[in-house]
């Protein structure tokens, strides 16, 4: 695996930080090297989110994405936006959203990401964890084992079934594709 | 054994600080700082040590300087407009030479700014916020792994020399995540303040023992009763009008630090040996050097870069030093010409360039790649 840069955006409270930092962990565990950052504005929830994940095996210099190889967008605002000069860029857009017909990329999936959370998982929380096993599926990254470890560093005590069902429920939504 | 965790860096700094002896944090919550007063307020209590979240910033940083007169090692963290706040503390700091540790992560301003955004406004104000002839020492981390081997350092600069430090870091270091090793049989060097020894010095808590560049402590409010101010004061702690005494002091208190300046002053320097051009760059603006210089070499260019871990006092002496081959110097940094103008007052003889950031995004490696390659 060479160097990937992984952005999500959608909305503040969706946990898309939660979810680059899930899948930051996982490449620790599986020993590559990786940088997580995130930008948002100062209201609590509602505002656009974007975080983003470097994973390689090389050593980080620029912690920032400048060019994504892979883009997850959670909400139609954060894809308008993020969706430009994405020709070699993978996009992940919730199947809810409106993707322009004009849109440009190596890949376009669309995948039910809320819908599994809010009805196969049951909790429309788990959305960014049912993204989290998507992506890695989709983009090969490590383990599904590692991967839930990763996940389970980074949840409440107690939530580890609900969370496992939605990794699950992720992993399937990927073979879809 | 060693062990690889993902750490953010606002995290990493409580745990160096931690490691380091701190056992008292007041704070006011701030982004993009806040992280490090959830951490404390978490982890203080698990070490037998104290977290309080005080009414403001004034208010924490007379708690850290109070925590530490009574012999605790504490630490404050805060962003922009709560630096600001914490100035006049910070003098005090200074003057009653009490060794505290105080977290700089910036934001851009003036005043509330971007609270989000990365920034690193704060370099004057770090070193001549507070008013008055001091003197001051501030460092700024590069990596999350520097943040917790650099606040070590700052715990160990403070107690040794008596002085606040200012950790400045930035919002690309401060919430970054990356791994970080962590080496349970690595030793670290732990310093502390030396304490009176002398009976007959113990009611005199500024008088400087032969070959000392400091006092030597002894605990406030245990037994012996002694004075501590603000104002010019002699070797008793009392205030003094003597010109030749308020002389005395603040000389001293500036070359505690000008002597030492080698044992203070840290740099990091990466390809300068043969380079046509080096950028000076410090804190989160290096991983974006960092990444121009690989690529930049890739090509063939002759470039490096210097970056001042040290940013208080300023490595003059090592930038200074540049091999002859650099003809060109590059300033990168996240505000409007701050470290710029110790650049151009050490260096006389190169062409100066700068790259420079105020609307609170990052400055690119394709940015400084640019400056670079535009270079005549």
């Amino acid at each position: 695996m060479s160097k990937m840069e992984i952005r999500l955006a959608g909305s503040g409270g969706q946990g898309v930080i939660l979810a680059t930092i899930i899948l930051a962990e996982a490449a620790i565990i599986a020993g590559k090297n990786t940088a997580q950052s995130q930008s948002y504005g100062p209201e609590a929830r509602g505002g656009m989110c974007k975080a983003e994940v470097i994973i390689s095996d090389e050593q980080i210099g620029f912690t920032k994405v400048t060019k994504p190889t892979f883009l997850l967008a959670l909400t139609q605002a954060s894809l308008d936006k993020y969706a430009v000069n994405v020709d070699d860029c993978i996009v992940m857009a919730d199947s809810s959203l409106d993707i322009p017909a004009s849109l440009k990329a190596k890949k376009i999936y669309a995948l039910p990401i809320l819908e599994t959370a809010r009805t196969e998982v049951g909790k429309a929380f788990t959305a960014n964890i049912v993204a989290v096993a998507a992506i890695n599926a989709a983009l090969g990254l490590v383990s599904l084992d590692d991967l839930e470890k990763a996940v389970f560093r980074h949840i409440p005590k107690g939530t580890e079934e609900i969370n496992r069902k939605a990794l699950y429920a992720g992993e399937r939504l990927a073979k879809t594709i | 054994m060693k062990n690889r965790v993902l750490m953010q860096g606002n995290e990493a700094v409580v745990e160096g600080a931690i490691k380091a002896g701190m056992r008292f944090f007041a704070g006011y919550p701030i982004t993009p700082s806040t992280e490090i007063a959830e951490q404390s307020a978490v982890r203080l209590p698990q070490v037998g040590g104290h977290f309080i979240q005080m009414e403001d910033e004034i208010g924490s940083m007379a708690a850290v300087i109070g925590a530490s007169a009574v012999g605790t090692k504490s630490m404050t963290a805060t962003s922009g407009p709560g630096f600001s706040l914490k100035q006049e503390n910070i003098g005090y700091a200074c003057m009653t030479e009490i060794p505290v540790v105080i977290v700089d992560v910036q934001r851009s301003g003036p005043s509330t700014g971007l609270p989000t955004s990365p920034s690193q406004s704060d370099v004057m104000q770090a070193r001549w916020g507070t008013h008055g002839d001091h003197s001051i020492i501030a460092i700024s981390p590069s990596s999350v792994s520097e943040c917790y081997n650099l606040i070590i350092r700052a715990f160990n600069l403070a107690e040794k020399y008596r002085t606040p430090v200012i950790f400045l870091m930035d919002e690309i270091v401060g919430h970054l995540r990356e791994g970080i090793e962590f080496d349970d049989e690595a030793e670290v060097e732990i310093i502390e303040r030396k304490m009176k020894q002398r009976p007959d010095t113990l009611h005199l808590p500024y008088h400087v023992c032969e070959g000392d560049d400091v006092p030597r402590f002894h605990l406030t409010g245990y037994d012996i009763r002694y004075n501590i101010t603000g104002l010019a004061h002699g070797p008793d702690g009392f205030p003094t009008n003597n010109n030749e005494v308020a002389g005395q002091l603040v000389t001293r208190l500036m070359k505690k630090i000008e002597n030492n300046i080698d044992d203070i002053v840290e740099v990091e320097e990466k390809f300068c040996d043969d380079a046509e051009t080096v950028i000076v760059c410090y804190g989160g603006t290096k991983r974006s050097v960092m990444s121009a210089v690989e690529e930049l070499r890739a090509k063939g260019k002759k470039v490096g870069y210097f970056r001042p871990i040290t940013i208080w006092p300023f490595p003059e002496k090592q930038l200074s030093a540049l091999p002859k081959s650099v003809k060109n110097i590059i300033v990168a940094e996240h505000n409007y010409g701050q470290i710029l103008l110790e650049v151009e007052r050490v260096i006389k003889d190169r062409k100066i360039g700068f790259v420079g950031k105020v609307d609170g995004t990052v400055i690119t490696p394709s940015e400084i790649v640019k400056a670079v390659e535009e270079v005549k």
